[in-house]
């Protein structure tokens, strides 16, 4: 693909190996485990390895290049670290607006709210939910991220109580949530060493706030609803204050105000990677529980529907956090699978190599089955061989990673590809039956397979979760 | 052996069935996803002010802009909030995306109660703090001419109508609030029924006689019989400016071209997931067709399944359109019911992902508007409460945001 699209009015953040090769000692030490410093200057530019990987680079002679550097490679949106210990969170860190431009760094984490009021059962099971959710996807485990923990007493004592609890039942990182900086320092002090992140500095409590995160270091939230203006104001006094990790809350408006939300989320991103406007260059923090406060005697579900599609949009549209109420697996799925999609690394293919897999230990009698090397068909059917537990060989042709049944329909995957792949796998050597099990989507294909292979075809299920019961049915039936 | 595939065919999409529609909705689920539907599907009938009744009707309270100012540095701890100005990072773009017109009504030499006017944006998608919404997506629903496997949660919906489009496209049209219907010909494949251009043109007589609404023509994914069937029902209705989805490289592109250019109709140029490709379709469609006179199709892939490269295609797509590249300032078409191509979107998984009868549906919403916020202007789609969402979503972000400040606040300490 060209890259003429790519390029907008104001310039994508485009830096050479070259830019920081030049400022790199040139010794080729070998140190940093590259081959040459040329090696890591590429590497640095693609962000898979930190320029503090360089020894010299950190040492006083090199202190110039090194302030340089750091300047060179500054994120457009900082990137802010939240909690501590394995499940710590960084946020932020963006270099880019769209992701086609190079890609999205840390995926926006998700929040699961507890009150002050809630029942210790209740907290509980919140706790539970949120650090046990985890769902299987193309080789990678999905989780939620951070517990926020809201005071809707006001009261000092109540809150500390409910942050001691939490802290003692895991080690997720905190959100605490009060506009009141009593309540807040309540909690906090119990939670000192974690930390949290400080929700929230407004127009009326920002000093008191601002002694807080600087005496906890820890980083603080800046709200200011639906007022660009006092947000960027707010901001610059707390960064004058002296406290540099902030997150950005413009609200999270739903309804009538969605347009606001959107909108506002929209221009502090474009302000901060476009424009470079320092006072927009934080994360920005989403709200999607914000629909529960309009429930009006609405079914539960509906509040839920309405919390998962306004968590999609701000996902999109650059929340680096989102706060979030319903712990259900049905609103919470398509979203975490979501934000793996869009945080995806567009500069990799997903697709696998293609040949032959080998799943258990097949034998000559052993099923024959085809995909495509799409990585998520890949994994998918993989993943349902694996647990029928037999022993298989899996052929993967390669339709230049697009999956089934769009590769039949733009003809990626065609008979002579899977008569071509037949023959040069080798497979003819590995069974005595000659009988391939195609995907259901390609039963079109079946009879030109059976022409150009000399293999019989047996047109195997639609879905490749059916695979098991269709040969524990049909491969059995056939040999 | 062909006898044999054929049972193995057979098998396979009787599992598919039993494995689509084999849990049983709780009662409750039922009412309440019934109730989803009453309640926003009433809504939908009342003027468009009283659209979301649970909304707050909050004060109007736009952010005020205020011209640049220089501010002088401050060093020692500030006593009181220092003023930053905030302006608008508001572009103009050299290029504008075409509009289409999608249906003809009686004045302009067709027979439909209504037309939809797609595309002409001069921003990316709702960047409203910019310039406003051109022209609101056109949702339209998919109507099937036989009986094709669907996943419960949609099934449930239209079990009534399946075997008979024409009753099918007014359900769609009058309860589930479509724009337009998409009468997909499933039996003139080849494979399939390899039913005539006759029946197709007659099918297609009776979904245009049973609704008003502007149509897409559905094909069967047969380079040659598409062209076929889409000529013949081209000719039989000229002059309504149906979408004819679609025309692939793999046709003859000028015949079709010529004949939806003869009979006005208007093209839906497919391609699968390459801008250059569709560069260079468009490009050959240039020849015979105007600009005018063309939709584009970069691919839609479900959530989960590759929405990641629809959604960057898309903007790529709609963001070089904007910066001045004519060959992809078309206005875009998503086959959104591709969601329920996702696994996860039908299959019954472990009660903790349960029920799949809003897991579905919402699949549908996340996939559709992810694609929304990409540039999409046409939309098919399955689902009605997928569909009763967008369009909820869709009116909100077209008016001025009235986000209430004031009650916003008080999130962190309301009680649920």
């Amino acid at each position: 693909m060209s890259d003429r699209e790519a390029k907008g009015k104001v310039g994508i953040r485009e830096l050479s190996p070259i830019d920081v090769y030049k400022l790199l000692p040139r010794t080729n030490c070998k140190q940093c485990g590259e081959e040459n410093c040329m090696a890591f200057a590429t590497k640095v530019v693609n962000r898979e390895v930190p320029i503090e990987k360089c020894p010299p680079l950190l040492t006083k002679e090199f202190e110039k290049a090194y302030r340089q550097l750091k300047e060179m490679l500054k994120p457009a949106v900082k990137e802010i670290s939240i909690g501590t210990g394995d499940r710590i969170v960084k946020i932020g860190g963006k270099l880019v607006m769209y992701r086609h431009e190079f890609t999205y760094f840390n995926p926006t984490a998700f929040a699961i709210d507890v009150t002050d009021e809630m029942s210790d059962e209740a907290i509980l099971e919140r706790i539970k939910r949120t650090e046990t959710f985890s769902f299987e996807y193309i080789g990678q485990t999905l989780r939620l991220d951070m517990i926020a923990i809201r005071s809707t007493s006001n009261n000092p004592e109540k809150f500390k109580a409910v942050v001691q609890k939490v802290v003692k039942n895991t080690n997720l990182p905190m959100i605490l949530c009060s506009l009141n900086p009593n309540v807040l320092e309540a909690g906090l002090m119990t939670a000192s060493k974690s930390r949290p992140l400080l929700y929230a500095a407004t127009k009326d409590n920002w000093q008191e706030m601002a002694e807080l995160a600087m005496k906890y270091n820890c980083p603080l939230t800046v709200f200011a609803p639906n007022n660009l203006k006092l947000l960027k104001s707010l901001t610059k006094t707390l960064l004058n204050y002296g406290v540099e990790d902030l997150v950005l809350d413009p609200g999270t408006f739903s309804g009538n105000g969605l347009a606001d939300t959107l909108n506002n989320f929209t221009m502090i991103r474009r302000a901060a990677c476009k424009r470079g406007d320092e006072l927009c260059s934080f994360p920005l923090i989403g709200v999607p529980m914000t629909v529960w406060m309009e429930r009006d005697g609405t079914p539960e579900e509906i509040a839920k529907w309405r919390e998962a599609y306004l968590a999609s949009l701000l996902i999109v549209r650059f929340a680096d956090i989102i706060i979030l109420h319903s712990v259900d697996g049905w609103s919470l799925l398509p979203n975490v699978i979501l934000r793996q999609n869009i945080y995806t690394d567009p500069r990799k293919p997903v697709a696998v190599e293609p040949g032959l897999k080998v799943f258990g230990t097949p034998d000559e009698t052993s099923p024959v089955m085809f995909t495509t090397n799409f990585a998520l068909t890949y994994y998918t059917v993989a993943s349902d061989i694996e647990s029928a537990k037999v022993n298989a060989y899996l052929l993967v042709v390669d339709t230049e990673g697009i999956a089934v049944d769009s590769a039949v329909a733009g003809r990626k995957l065609t008979a002579e590809k899977v008569a071509d792949a037949l023959k040069t796998s080798g497979i003819e050597g590995k069974v005595k039956h000659r009988k391939l099990i195609i995907p259901g989507k390609s039963a079109r294909l079946s009879g030109e397979i059976e022409e150009l292979s000399g293999w019989q075809v047996l047109v195997g299920p639609r879905d490749s979760s059916d695979i098991p019961k269709f040969l524990q049915e049909k491969w059995q039936t056939q040999t | 052996m062909k006898k044999l595939e054929k049972e193995n065919r057979n098998l396979g999409e009787k599992k598919q069935e039993e494995n689509v529609f084999g849990l049983k909705l709780s009662p409750r689920l039922m009412e309440l996803l019934a109730k989803l539907q009453e309640i926003e599907l009433e809504d939908f009938e009342m003027n468009v002010g009283d659209l979301e009744i649970w909304l707050q009707p909050g004060a109007v309270a736009t952010p005020t802009f205020v011209l640049p100012k220089v501010a002088a540095p401050v060093k020692a701890k500030p006593a009181e909030i220092l003023e930053a100005e905030f302006i608008p990072p508001v572009e103009t773009y050299p290029g504008k995306v075409v509009e289409v017109k999608l249906g003809a009504t009686k004045t302009e030499g067709g027979t439909r109660g209504k037309m939809h006017i797609i595309g002409g944006e001069t921003s990316p998608a709702f960047y409203t703090f910019e310039r406003p919404v051109v022209h609101s997506p056109v949702i339209t629903l998919d109507v099937f001419d036989m009986e094709v496997p669907l996943a419960k949660a949609v099934k449930m919906h239209v079990k009534d109508v399946i075997g008979n489009p024409a009753a099918w496209a007014k359900l769609a049209v009058e309860k589930f609030g479509a724009d337009m219907i998409t009468i997909h010909l499933i039996s003139i494949d080849p494979l399939v029924k390899d039913a005539s251009p006759r029946d197709a043109v007659k099918t297609v007589e009776e979904v245009a006689q049973a609704v008003d609404v502007p149509l897409v023509i559905g094909g069967c994914g047969d380079p040659v019989k598409d062209a076929d069937v889409f000529e013949a029902i081209a000719e039989t209705f000229a002059g309504e400016r149906f979408l004819m989805s679609s025309v692939t490289r793999d046709m003859d592109v000028e015949r079709c071209a010529k004949f939806i250019k003869k009979y006005r109709h208007v093209a839906l140029s497919f391609t699968p997931m390459d801008l250059n490709l569709a560069r260079e379709l468009n490009r050959r469609l240039y020849d015979f067709l105007p600009k005018e006179d063309i939709v584009m199709d970069l691919t839609t892939a479900a959530l989960g399944y590759g929405l990641d490269y629809a959604f960057t295609n898309m903007e790529r797509a709609r963001l070089a359109a904007l910066m001045g590249d004519p060959e992809l300032a078309h206005p875009m078409s998503s086959g959104t019911t591709n969601a329920w191509a996702a696994r996860e979107a039908w299959l019954k998984m472990a009660p903790e992902w349960e029920p799949r009868e809003l897991r579905g549906p919402l699949w549908e919403v996340v996939t559709a508007l992810t694609l929304l916020l990409a540039g999409v202007d046409l939309f098919m789609m399955m689902h009605p409460a997928a569909v009763k969402t967008l369009k909820d979503i869709t009116s909100q972000l077209l008016g001025e945001g009235s986000g209430n400040a004031d009650r916003l606040v008080e999130w962190v300490s309301t009680k649920i």
